[in-house]
């Protein structure tokens, strides 16, 4: 391997998606129900996940090098991700769409 | 076709690859292959808590007033801490500056024992006031009929996150050991760059973990 091949991330990347990430857990308190009273109903939830997963997308992209490096990883990863929704959907129909009859025998 | 071995950076490349870059790409995928299998593992476990999630909110909701979101925020920011600082690991070992890496790799799994030490201590209010998981659930106090439900998420989800945290811990005092014998550097540093997608999956599913259970409700 030649020295230096490998993309290096300048350092001030990082420290940027560090003071992100805090911040975003700053944020993901500071609209959550039990910490400060904030109540919006079911959007609590949806905003909750909203923010986790633009934290989860900056790890990814940024601190596992997934924005740089061959696309093959982000493949994987996004297939083990369509997957789980695979299942989810499955059960949320098993679920969801169930008749309830009661016997008349 | 090479015939005799090849050492890069000091280490020497396993006899069946024909690069160090074809190894280290090679060990990538093969890490990220296992890192898939994980999230479908969780997965299982998100999957379940949606649904019943659905069913049940007023359960879930009870169940969260019994977590600290103190303690839950503290981690957080302790995981994202570690995570900053195996990513410096690898940063300075493709600097060249070995020292600083094994600095970073020390930092990180003591980041790792304090995110454990909070989870012990918030175990063990649980289990005072019985909050156990499923049959085991003895806490007298509970408005809703299937609390007990509550806590087997819980534990399973914070379970099987926090033996991955003590894996990692594992893997990282190894990595310690090795990168203050000048193992790692530019032009090898697998086992910084494998261990730290693994430890990065783990802070990925915190970041999920942690709203779901102490501040949905």
């Amino acid at each position: 391997m030649i020295e230096g091949s490998h993309h290096i991330v300048p350092l001030k990347h990082y420290v940027a998606v560090l003071v992100a990430l805090l911040c975003f857990t700053v944020l993901t308190v500071a609209v959550a129900k039990p910490a400060t009273g904030f109540d919006v109903g079911h959007w609590n939830t949806a905003l909750a996940m909203a923010i986790s997963s633009v934290k989860a997308g900056l790890v990814a992209a940024i601190f596992m090098h997934l924005k740089y490096d061959s696309k093959v990883y982000l493949a994987i990863f996004v297939i083990s991700l369509f997957f789980m929704a695979v299942l989810f959907a499955f059960c949320a129909i098993d679920i969801f769409a169930r008749v309830n009859e009661l016997s008349t025998l | 076709m090479s015939t005799g071995k090849i050492v890069v950076g000091g280490h020497e490349v396993a006899h069946h690859y024909a690069s160090a870059e074809q190894e280290f790409e090679t060990s990538k995928l093969g890490l990220w292959t296992f890192l898939a299998t994980e999230i479908l593992m969780f997965g299982g476990l998100f999957v379940g808590y949606a649904i019943f999630h659905s069913l049940y909110p007023d359960m879930f909701a009870e169940g969260a007033t019994h977590l600290n979101w103190r303690f839950g925020t503290a981690n957080t920011a302790i995981l994202i801490i570690s995570s900053f600082t195996m990513v410096l690991s690898i940063y300075f070992a493709q600097k060249n500056k070995c020292k600083m890496s094994a600095h970073m790799l020390m930092i990180t799994f003591i980041c790792g024992a304090i995110f454990m030490a909070i989870k012990y201590h918030e175990y063990m209010h649980k289990f005072e006031l019985g909050l156990y998981p499923g049959s085991y659930f003895s806490y007298t106090h509970a408005h809703h009929g299937n609390l007990a439900l509550y806590f087997s998420f819980y534990f399973l989800m914070t379970g099987l996150h926090g033996f991955h945290v003590l894996i990692g811990m594992g893997l990282i005092f190894w990595l310690w050991r090795r990168a203050r014998k000048n193992e790692f550097n530019a032009d090898y540093y697998t086992p910084l760059e494998v261990v730290g997608l693994f430890w990065h999956l783990v802070d990925i599913i915190w970041i999920y973990l942690f709203p779901l259970l102490y501040l949905i409700g």
